[in-house]
């Protein structure tokens, strides 16, 4: 079992992506299909901009076993009002700013779900939000 | 097809040194949303874009994009041009527009 962890500030988007490219090279040395290696990418991904673009800040555990990965991306934000409205292709509070870099379409969530074998949000407005993620291998 | 004969194809510019060069070219990706290339572009694509700054590069290396072409004469920013270097990804620039680009790069491609 490979645990690494990692923490992220919100609104530093010049760091975004780095808990990903860490994680895809313990992946890649440890051997794993190369689907699954993107498809844990593209998930982790997707909730690190999440923490950066919506949230204070947040931390990112990853466990490796040798049947999947799990990740659990918690972060103290303004949590989500509305979890099932949240999910939907195109829905997003991101700010003017966030949009004009090209993030804020609103696919973070479904580019998740659809990369993951599961997928469990915990939110709490005003508090935070915790996302449980599993891939198997 | 390399990344080095588009680059002559097309009469890019090169703003990345030697960086991914070499890489092989599968396809092409047209997109400034970067959740959109994220979910739905393909390893070795070329992207067509004008979104420059750092989550290009991270978006082109967690993807193994072959290569970044950056339209309209845009150019990247320092730290941009630092961050491809290191990671090994080619940013290249190009005067026209995607449109035209788009069209030149599919039938090169296809
Ligand atoms: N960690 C988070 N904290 C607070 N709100 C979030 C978080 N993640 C997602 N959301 C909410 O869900 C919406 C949709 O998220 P997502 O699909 O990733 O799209 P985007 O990030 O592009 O807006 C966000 O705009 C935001 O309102
Ligand atoms: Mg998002």
């Amino acid at each position: 079992m490979i645990k690494l962890n990692y923490t992220i500030e919100g609104g530093d988007f010049s760091r975004a992506g780095y808990a990903s490219s860490q994680v895809k090279k313990n992946l890649k040395q440890l051997g794993v299909d190369q689907k699954i290696i993107k498809n844990i990418v593209v998930a982790l991904y997707e909730a690190e901009v999440n923490i950066v673009a919506h949230a204070q800040k947040g931390n990112i555990e990853v466990l490796i076993s040798p049947t999947g990965v799990k990740m659990i991306v918690s972060d103290q934000g303004p949590g989500i009002v509305d979890v099932g409205q949240a999910m939907q292709v195109g829905f997003s509070t991101a700010s003017e700013k966030v949009r004009q870099m090209g993030f804020g379409a609103g696919m973070g969530l479904p580019n998740i779900k659809r990369n993951v074998d599961r997928l469990d949000i915990e939110t709490k407005v005003g508090k935070g939000t915790t996302l449980t993620m599993i891939k198997d291998f | 097809m390399k990344v080095t004969e588009l680059v002559e194809k097309l009469q890019l510019k090169v703003f990345t040194a030697s960086a991914g060069l070499e890489n092989e070219i599968t396809g092409g990706y047209v997109s400034d949303l970067l959740s959109d290339v994220m979910g739905h572009a393909a390893e070795g694509n070329a992207w067509l874009t004008l979104q420059n700054h750092l989550n290009v590069v991270a978006i082109a290396s967690l993807r193994e994009l072959a290569c970044v072409i950056l339209v309209k004469n845009i150019e990247p920013p320092a730290d941009v041009i630092q961050k491809a270097i290191a990671e090994d990804v080619a940013i290249l620039g190009s005067s026209e527009q995607t449109f035209e680009l788009a069209g030149k790069l599919y039938s090169i491609l296809t």
